[in-house]
Parts: C-alpha cells; structure tokens; sequence
C-alpha cells in the first residue's frame, strides 16, 4: 500500500469535513477496498472511516419502510432486517463471509457498485431510496455503471429506505473463486407492480430486466417467463462463464425467484 | 505515525503504527502474536481471522488505527485458564482437524465465532460458516467433525468411521 | 480393541497443541537483528527483450539499502535442474539457463528482474517503482503445440527449439503397439487436457537469509519440503558456498504439496544478498506473487488410444502427450510427465503393450514441476477416463470392464518398465461396492430424478509408483541424485531418544507417528522419542519428503537406525547380565536372558552406555547413537479403487458432490487416523482439480485466474464427508514396514471417479457427451449438455 493516514470521526458532520482534503477517500467496512489499496490500484492521502460514526448504523422499520443506516454490517442488516424484509436479511447473510460480513457496510457496497456485488440488486430491485449528507437519490437514478454511482465527491451514504415488498427473493449464483455472483437476481413485489433487478452478468453493472418485470407484474409466477429469453448483449464474458450462459442464468434464476417468493 | 492501544488477548499494548499498518501486521509485529497467519492479499482464506470486540474479523483486511481501543483476542488466547486446550482446540486434536497448522488459527477463531451465536450447528451450517476459512491439507471432513464434536454432537456415524 | 500404543494405534498428534495455540514456528515468524527485507520487480509482460534498467533514482529513495540485478549475478551459477532426460533418439534434453535475477530477457510474468533490498517492505516496494525499465515486448508462446510450430517465437534463444525432449516409452513397443491398435476390435480414443493446476500451501513461500562473517557462515531458512535439497543445490551449484558453511533450515513448514520441493531464485538470492550486504535479507512472498513465482503443476494434453479385442480384453494402449514446462526448468520437472507417468501407464491392467510419446515444451509461463501426484494423476485420468468411454462405447458395465482386466498375479512386471511387488485390485473393489452402497444407488438417482436433478456414479481404480526412489534406478533414468534417505537414533543416558530424521513434515505428522514405530520396537512409550526434522546442521542428510516416501524411505533407515541401536544394547545387556549376547531378548522394554528370570531394563542399558563403568569398553564403545542409509530396491505400489456421486442441475450445470469413497491399500499403517486424513486432503486436491481448479493464460501470457478471486480454491462447502477405507492391505515386499505411502493416492485417484461420475449423469439425462474438460465448472456441464 501508499503511505496514507486514517482518520476515524465520530460525526457525519466530522466526515464530511475530513473528505474535504485533497485526494480523500471514505473508507467504510474496507472490505473492498482494502485489498485494492494492497495491490496499489488506489493512492488515498486520508482514508476517513466511516465505522465510528454512531449516528449512520442500524436498522429501523418504520410502516413499509425499512431504514438501514449507511454504516450498518452486513451481518447486523441479516439479523435485524430478517423480520421486516427476510430476502434482503438473506441476502445479507449470504455477502462472502462472516468475518467480511462483520464488516462490510451496506453504505460501502453500494457506494463502490461492484457489477458483481449483492446488494446493488437488492436496493434496485426494491426501487430503495439512497440517503446521503446532502440528498435522497432514487435507485433509477443512483446507479451509473460498473463503479460508478450518482454520488459526488465527498458525499457520504448515512441511510438507504426499502420500500418492504409484498413478496421478494434473492437467487444467487456464485461464481466458484470469488464467490460473488456470477448472476444475482433480486425480485420484488410490491401493489404496484414487480421489479427484477439483475446483478453480476452485465458489463454495465447491475440493471432490471423490464420485460421480465412486465410478464411478472401481469402474473407472479415462474410460467410467466417461459416465453422470455434475457438478451446476452452487453452481458460479461469471463473465465467462469459467457453472456450467454449469463443470459441464461438471469432466466433460470428470475424463475427461481419467484418460485421462492410465492 | 499513530500511537494506538488495542488490548490484545487481555493485554494492553500500544506502538506506533502508519495509517497502512493492518492490523495482522499490528498482531504480528507489534505485539508479536505470530499465532495469526496471512495466506492471502484478497481477504480470502481467512488465516488472519481474529475477533475484534467480539466479532471474527479478518485482521488482514482492517487497519491498526481503526482497532484502536478495541479488544482483540487472537489463537493465543483461547485456551482454558489454567493454560489447557479449550473444548474446541482438544476436538481439533482429538479429530485431526489440522495438519500443517497454517490455517488453523482461523480455524479456531471462525469456528469459536460460530459456536458462539450457534451452539449445536449443522453439517450445513458450519460449511456455510467456513466458507471464508481456507485449508488445503484437511479436505475439511476433520475440521466440521471437530466443529461438531466440539458442540457435542454424536460424530461417531460420520462417515469413514 | 483398537491399539493405544505403538504401531497401528490412532494416537492423536503431539504436534497439534503448538499449532492450535499459535506457538507454532513458520519461516514468517522468524525476525532476526538487523534484518533487512527484499522485493522483487517482476516481469509484467511474459517475453520481452530488457534493454535497460536504471535503478538509479530507486537507489536515492529513503530505506533502500541496496538494489541488484541479473548483472550482480555475472559467473554465478543459475538454478540448476535435477533430472535429465534423454529423447527418443539418445540425445540429452535441451536445457536452458535459469539465472536467479533475469539477463537480457524476461520469460514469463512474474519472472524477477531486479531485487530492492530495504529497511522495510513497503520501502523496498516504493523504490521498485521508481526503477526504470525499457522492456521491448516480444510475442509470446503459450499454447504448446503453436510453441512447436514452425517459425514460433523462442523462449530461449540460444536453443533450436521450444522443444525441450521428444521421449518414446517403451520405444521398443512402438511397432508392435501400432499394429495392435490396426488389427483391434475396438478402439477407443479420447483427447483431453490435464488442467493445470497451482499447489497453493496456505503457507506463501519464505526466505531468509543471514550470513555471520566472522565464521563465514550462512544461514537459509526457508519454507521447504527438502533443506538437504536445497543446500545440496544452493551451495553446490549456484552459489558455491560449501555444505559445512551453509545451514538450511525449514521450520514448521504451511504445507507444501510437492511445490515447496525445488530451489527457488529467492532462496538463492537473499542467502547471496546476506552476503552481500552482510544484513539478514528476509523475503514473504504475497499471494499474488506466488501466483506467478511458485512453479505450477499439472498441463499436459493428451491424445490416449486403448485397443480392445472382441471378448473386451485390453490389448494395447498407446498415448502422446504435451507437456508443458513452463519457461525454465524447474528442479524436476523433466522427470514428470516422463518417469514419474510413463511408468505408470499399465494401471491396474493386463494391457501387455504400451507406448507413450512425450513431447516437453518451454513457454512463456511460469515453470511447471511436481504437484501432489505428480505424473502419476496425469496417468491415472488418462487410463481411467479412456477405460470408462470404452465401456460405454461398449454398452458393458464399466465395473465389470475393469474386473475382467485386473493384474491378479503378483509381483507382476508391466509392460512399462515397472514391477508390481504385490497388490489386489479385486479386493479393493469389493470394498469400494461396499462403502459406496452401490446397490442403493438406482433408488438414489430415481430421489434426485423427482427433484428434477441427473445423478451419476462414476468409479476408476488407480496405481501409483511410491517410496520415491531405488538410486540406482533413477540414475540410469537421469536422476542426478540419489534418492535414499536417512537417520540418526540418539539413544540419551536415561533412555529417552532423539531420532533425526531427513524426511520434513510439513503437515503429514511425523513427529507423532514416527515415534510410534521405535516405541513398538524397543518396547517404551512414545513420550520418551522426539523427532528432529528440518535443521541441515542437526540431522543427517536426508532427501526430503515427496513423493509418498517419507515413512517407505526415511522411516525404513529409521528402522535399520534403530536395529543397530538394539543390537549394540543387546551386547551391553548381555555383558551386564553376564550371558551370551544370543540369548538376550528385549520385550517391552526389558532385556532379558531366555530361559531364566535375569533381566535389566532399557533405562539400564542405555545409562550403561553412557556411564560405562561396568561396560566391555575393549569389546564395545561407549555410548548409544546409530545412523543408517536406506536406499529402496523398488517402488511402493499403493492402489485402490474411488466412487463419486453426484448430482447435476441441469438448468444450470452446477454439480454437487453428494458421496466420496476411496478403498485404498496401503500395505501396514502406522496411524490410521493420520493416512485417513492424508486420503481426505489428497481427495480434495482431487476435487478441486476436477470441479473447481485452472490456472488459465491468455493469449498475451498473462494468467488470468491470479488471486483466488479467479482461482477457484475448494472451500468446506464443495465437498462430502468422505468415506475412506485402508483395510485391505498387502503389505509391501521390499521394506520393513511393510508400508507403501499414502501422501499423494487421493489426489491421484478421485478426478477420474468425479469426472466419470458428472458423464453418467448426463447420459441418464440422456445427454451422452463423451468428455468434458476439467475443471467442470458450472459453465462447462452447461455447455456440455447443451451442444
């Protein structure tokens, strides 16, 4: 790694501060980009840590919506969420491992976008609502692309909302060495209609399949998809597997889903 | 330079770290625990796993600074207070959980990490619990019997008895 | 009853309690005063021409205390292989250079260019990018048979060609083989690739070297199978330090697999850098690097016939191979897809011809050499898989097909050089039959079909050539070592004893079961014998541990070692009970004079010897150490016979092991629990490379599958508990333990049963693909099944 410093605040307001410095970077659960920084792909100055500050962690329910502090582990959100919106507390439960699980942030992992990353799906798919220092940003509108999201420079995720759905699954297929998804498809239904995002098989990171959404919306169950076919344009091309397979799997896994769901 | 305090295994100890010190490297070189092991730079195989408050973490993916104040408690720590092999380390033994040793300090902190929240586990679910432990002697059979044995479960039907 | 004490008894590892406490001592643990730390720049590209490198700027940089490169190196020796083979045509391989530091050109990523010695790690790696480097790329070969091509870019440019051997075995067959095949009833001819694999320890690779030179002394330690090996070649042909100034030692050691056997550039360069600089020099490789620094295994393609005539007899079998050698020679890396597969292609099989064509080839990707198996899972899978296409091109049970063509009569001479001492094949398979309830699998696969899942069962047996090696043998073969091993029983005045031993445990227990065999000997407890392993300055030479030959070699010196020992106690008892030496028996632990009641216990004898007061000191010495040489006058043949299980997703190929059995026969066993656990982990490696496992280049050389976000490590959640069986033994002829080795079967022969078992899945989901290449990912099975 680069020399840099870690500062640790206590307060959004003492983050947003330090994020103020040349070439500062938000460091949350790390579990990321820890590993990045160790291959010296990244050269911060100030790398602020988000862990300390009390006031972006927890999990709150609140009507039919549940509110998830931008701090909060992924281990805490598949405990405290598992009531509320069981596919996300699954989800949750399911991101690499228990030791990455406590400490990994739902705040990091969409602020980063890995196209391959769970939760990406589950917030897009759930149409959630991004929280940040400064604005409320719509899902539609948050994520931009592999790694790239509508949040500014020195902007700071302190909650993100999920809308609970009626019904919803997470189907993840785990790409054997990393153990991320290969193709992760989340499904939600909500009285307005159903949302199927897909995460892993895009090279434009992660996406919603509308025609699915569409056969969903009319009729919640795996044999609405029987005519539908997931493109494979666009879709990633690795060692562990071609769009087309990619393309195939979103299928197989959206039936999945909603058979789970149901 | 930072000076931090982390109270390793009940004892505090405080050195000056950079902020790109990890804490594995804190462990290892600092306070001397060489117990904890790096077998990856991708926070994969989980040799460095340690708790930290508590909580099993991979010490190689988390900086000295920020365990700064924090309780940390390593393989050095986890024996019995009269120095004995605690229940888990003896079902390692008794089993032959371990061969050349190298993962095995994360072996043990995992699985004392998941025998915590889950005091009789499945096959399944100790499996599941491991899948961010590497070990490339045992093929894992000895391990998850050990982990179950240690939880007092019957073992003895397990297959190749 | 099961046994407690001695030979047969399950005793749980004594070296357990450092390990589970974290008092163990790995090479990383080891700090020493003044040390400095070293980091390598490596080679980005995998072939290129090095024009220049400036390390001026990097030298200016803070903490650095001195930066080397290939230019240091000039009329120092390069890393040395240790096996020649000699070609079809009597010619020696063609055998490049292999300099510690890069010269002139760069041949495979990761290949090291300079080395930035430090006061601290990250300084020595912020000073390696301020080095200068003018590197003109050159294309690259990496695909063998493009690398034999006419007109290929050469790795090496001052041999003919990437040709490194051409081997026929047995190139006096070749004829008669060929016409078996013409006149065959059938035959059965499969293409297929042994995926190459990465050993990957958990350990990562470390050195450290230190000089002292007020004696002139250096020191390594290192993460080795083989110090003896390694200060053999270090000192011998790089550096030419002599053996009496230059101390190897491997301390407890994180696995090692076979790629923690050979002598490495690191190794060699911080033991010369200590020198140097007259600083301990300390290099940990990370992960990362050892992706592309440790020597690889495995990668050989192959096209295998087996000619069968109408009553399904197996009358010849003929294969040709490439073998990919990677960029250099590693240390033994010739002898594998040669001696160590060629050898060994009769499998459990009557086939009274075979011939094997071999064709070695240099490539811009990092070394290949020996990983757990080592030729011999190459030639297992080979045979296996071409046995069961075979019996379904058939349409005869592939159980059956292999019965019909066992060897049954043993010791039994091969048609490939070898003798079988003993063995029995039918036995094994009975017990496979049985552990794998295998007539309960038609109700299995009907469970699995109600949940829309195809299962499959696949079976093979396998042969492996152990107890590495007769000297004599492998010299005529090419070996430029001898291949015995050794040990030194210390008998101390109390009773107790130090046993040094040249073989080096790094996981397999030796330090437990070791013992167990002097305690059943003498007749005293295991508590009162430790092992000595690791130290070139503490124990005798010895060859290391491989090739499943630790307890088969080393335990057999350690045997003869302590024959002696009880024939000199023996005359010390019967001077002290003033009988004839003839007439002293010892029995646990006692000496006595038959026929009466005069006896005198170990401890009496062994103060004796060192307190020699009442002692025959014209007729005897003093004292109570004895060491022996042991040189095998064969092989082991370690056998047995794997079942696999599995169901497949048709939707979406993914496989799930659900049942693993393995009945091997190991001869005697010393502790059952620890070759039950050596049986686990080598079924796993097995697994891994047949499911999950690929070190995959591209085009360019690059290695696409470099951390394990790419390569795919197996994790408790892709295997089974494991069925294992080990008792049908038929203990070896030729040793005296009776012992065969079990280090390497599992990974030897579970991929032909996971692989046979994922076709028969797919042909009961009436998908009848006739192979598919492992690793069978999730994507292969699917594709597979949808061509």
């Amino acid at each position: 790694m680069y020399a840099f410093d870690v500062t640790r605040p206590k307060t959004v307001a003492e983050a947003v501060e330090a994020l103020g410095a040349e070439e500062a970077q938000a460091l949350g659960g790390g579990q990321t980009l820890i590993p990045t920084l160790k291959q010296r792909l990244a050269s911060p100055s100030v790398l602020v840590s988000l862990a300390s500050i009390d006031e972006i962690k927890g999990v709150c329910a609140d009507g039919d919506t549940l509110t998830i502090g931008g701090g909060t582990t992924h281990a805490t959100v598949a405990q405290e969420a598992a009531a509320t919106y069981p596919a996300l507390a699954a989800l949750a439960a399911n991101i690499g491992d228990p030791a990455v699980r406590n400490r990994g942030t739902i705040g990091g992992s969409l602020a980063n976008n890995d196209p391959s990353a769970c939760y990406p799906s589950a917030a897009l798919a759930s149409n959630a609502t991004i929280v940040t220092n400064t604005r409320e940003i719509a899902a539609d509108d948050y994520f931009q692309g592999l790694f790239t999201t509508a949040l500014e420079p020195g902007e700071i995720i302190t909650g993100v909302k999920f809308p609970v759905p009626q019904a919803a699954n997470y189907q993840k297929f785990v790409q054997p060495a990393s153990r991320f998804s290969l193709v992760g498809v989340f499904v939600a239904k909500y009285a307005d209609g159903v949302r199927v995002a897909v995460t892993g098989a895009s090279e434009g990171g992660v996406f919603r399949w509308t025609e699915a959404e569409a056969a969903l919306s009319a009729d919640f169950s795996p044999a609405a998809l029987d005519g539908l076919t997931a493109s494979a344009d666009g879709l990633i091309n690795d060692l562990h597997g071609d769009a087309e397979y990619r393309a195939h799997l979103i299928k197989v896994m959206t039936k999945r889903a909603v058979a789970a769901a149901n | 330079m930072t000076k931090v305090t982390i109270k390793v295994n009940g004892k505090p100890v405080t050195a000056e770290v950079e902020g790109r010190t990890l804490l594995v490297e804190f462990l290892r070189e600092k306070s001397r625990n060489t117990g904890t092991h790096v077998g990856c730079d991708t926070s994969q195989c989980g040799a460095c796993v340690v708790h930290v408050n508590g909580n099993a973490v991979k010490s190689c993916t988390m900086f000295a600074i920020e365990a700064d104040g924090a309780e940390v408690r390593t393989v050095e720590g986890m024996q019995n207070a009269d120095g004995s092999l605690s229940a888990l380390q003896a079902a390692f033994q008794e089993h032959h959980g371990l061969q050349c040793g190298f993962c095995t300090p994360g072996m043990i902190m995992s699985a004392s990490d998941l025998l915590k929240n889950n005091p009789k586990p499945t096959e399944a679910e100790i499996r599941h619990h491991l899948e961010g432990n590497i070990c490339r002697c045992t093929g894992y059979h000895n391990i998850v019997k050990a982990i179950m044995a240690a939880s007092g479960q019957d073992v003895s039907n397990i297959a190749a008895e | 009853m099961p046994k407690d004490h001695g030979i047969g008894a399950s005793q749980k590892r004594r070296e357990d309690v450092r390990f589970l406490t974290g008092r163990g001592q790995y090479t990383d643990d080891i700090n020493l005063h003044g040390q400095t730390y070293v980091y390598f720049l490596r080679s980005d590209v995998a072939h290129g021409k090095i024009n220049s490198i400036d390390t001026s700027a990097a030298e200016a940089m803070e903490g650095v205390v001195r930066i080397f490169t290939g230019a240091d190196f000039e009329g120092i020796g390069g890393l040395p292989c240790g096996w020649q083979v000699t070609d079809r045509f009597g010619q020696p391989m063609q055998e490049p250079g292999h300099p510690v530091l890069a010269r002139g050109k760069v041949r495979h990523v990761g290949d090291p260019i300079a080395a930035i010695v430090a006061e601290t790690k990250e300084q020595a790696r912020d000073a390696a990018e301020a080095i200068v480097l003018d590197i003109e790329e050159l294309p690259a070969v990496v695909d063998m048979k493009a690398a034999l091509a006419e007109g290929a870019a050469k790795v090496h440019d001052e041999l003919s060609s990437n040709l490194c051997y051409d081997w026929g075995f047995v190139e006096d067959n070749k004829a008669a083989v060929d016409e078996a095949i013409k006149n065959a009833a059938h035959v059965t001819t499969l293409e297929l690739v042994n995926n190459r694999l990465i050993a990957n320890p958990m350990e990562p690779r470390v050195a450290v070297g230190d000089y002292n030179f007020a004696n002139d002394e250096s020191t390594l330690y290192t993460t080795s199978q083989n110090p003896h090996v390694i200060r053999l070649l270090m000192g011998a042909f790089v550096l030419g330090i002599p053996e009496h100034k230059l101390r190897v030692v491997a301390p407890d050691v994180g696995g090692g697999f076979g790629t923690k056997i050979f002598h490495y550039a690191e190794e060699a360069f911080v033991t010369f850098a200590a020198r140097q600089i007259k600083r301990p020099v300390k290099w940990t490789s990370t992960r990362s690097e050892a992706f592309m620094s440790d020597a690889h295994g495995r990668d050989h393609v192959t096209k295998i016939e087996l000619a069968l005539d109408a009553d399904n007899n197996f009358t010849a079998l003929r294969c040709e191979t490439y073998a990919n050698m990677g960029a250099y020679l590693s240390t033994f890396a010739p002898s594998v897809p040669t001696w160590l597969h060629g050898t060994l292609l009769a499998g459990n099989y009557r086939t009274p011809l075979i011939y094997t064509n071999v064709k070695a080839v240099f490539t811009n990707t990092v070394p290949v050499d020996a990983y757990r198996g080592a030729g011999r899972p190459e030639a297992t899978f080979q045979i296996e898989r071409v046995v069961d296409k075979a019996a379904r091109e058939l349409g005869v049970d592939p159980i059956q097909l292999r019965r019909q063509n066992f060897i049954t009569q043993f010791p039994y001479s091969t048609p490939v050089a070898v003798q079988y001492d003993t063995g029995d094949y039918v036995a094994t398979m009975d017990k496979l039959e049985e552990i794998m309830d295998m007539s309960g699998f038609a109700a299995r696969r009907k469970e699995s079909e109600a949940k829309g899942k195809w299962r499959g069962l696949g079976v093979n047996c396998y042969i492996e050539a152990c107890g590495i090696a007769p000297s004599n043998l492998v010299g005529q073969l090419g070996a430029r070592a001898g291949l015995y091993d050794a040990a030194t029983v210390r008998v101390n005045a109390t009773g107790s004893i130090s046993v040094m031993v040249g073989a080096h445990s790094h996981g397999q227990g030796h330090e437990t079961t070791f013992p167990q065999v002097i305690a059943e000997m003498i007749g005293i407890d295991e508590s009162q014998i430790d092992i000595v392993h690791g130290d070139s300055s503490k124990i005798p030479f010895g060859m290391g541990t491989y090739g499943s030959r630790s307890l088969a070699v080393c335990g057999s010196a350690m045997v003869r070692a302590t024959e002696k020992v009880i024939r000199k106690a023996k005359k010390i008892a019967a001077h002290l009970l003033e009988a004839s030496e003839a007439d002293i028996e010892l029995k646990n632990g006692k000496f006595s004079v038959a026929g009466t009641d005069k006896s005198v216990d170990w401890a009496g004898v062994t103060l004796a010897a060192y307190v020699p007061h009442n002692y025959p000191l014209e007729d005897i010495e003093p004292g109570l150490e004895e060491t022996a040489f042991y040189d095998p006058s064969n092989f082991t043949y370690p056998s047995g016979a794997y079942a696999c299980e599995v169901e497949v997703d048709p939707e979406t190929g993914k496989v799930q092991i659900l049942k693993f059995a393995a009945a091997d026969d190991f001869g005697n066993v010393v502790n059952p629990m620890i070759v039950e656990g050596q049986v686990h982990g080598g079924i796993a490696q097995g697994i891994g490379q047949a499911m999950l496992e690929a070190a995959i280049y591209d085009e360019n050389g690059q290695l696409q599958s470099a951390s394990y976000m790419d390569y795919a490590m197996p994790r408790a959640d892709d295997v089974p508990f494991y069925i294992v069986d080990h008792s049908c033994a038929t203990p070896c002829t030729h040793n005296p333990l009776g012992v065969k080795g079990c280090g390497e079967a599992g990974a030897i022969g579970s991929p032909p049963a996971v692989v046979n078992a994922v076709i028969d899945a797919l042909a009961s989901g009436g998908k009848n693909v006739g192979h598919i290449n492992m690793p069978l990912t999730p994507h292969r099975v699917w594709k597979a099944i949808n061509s």
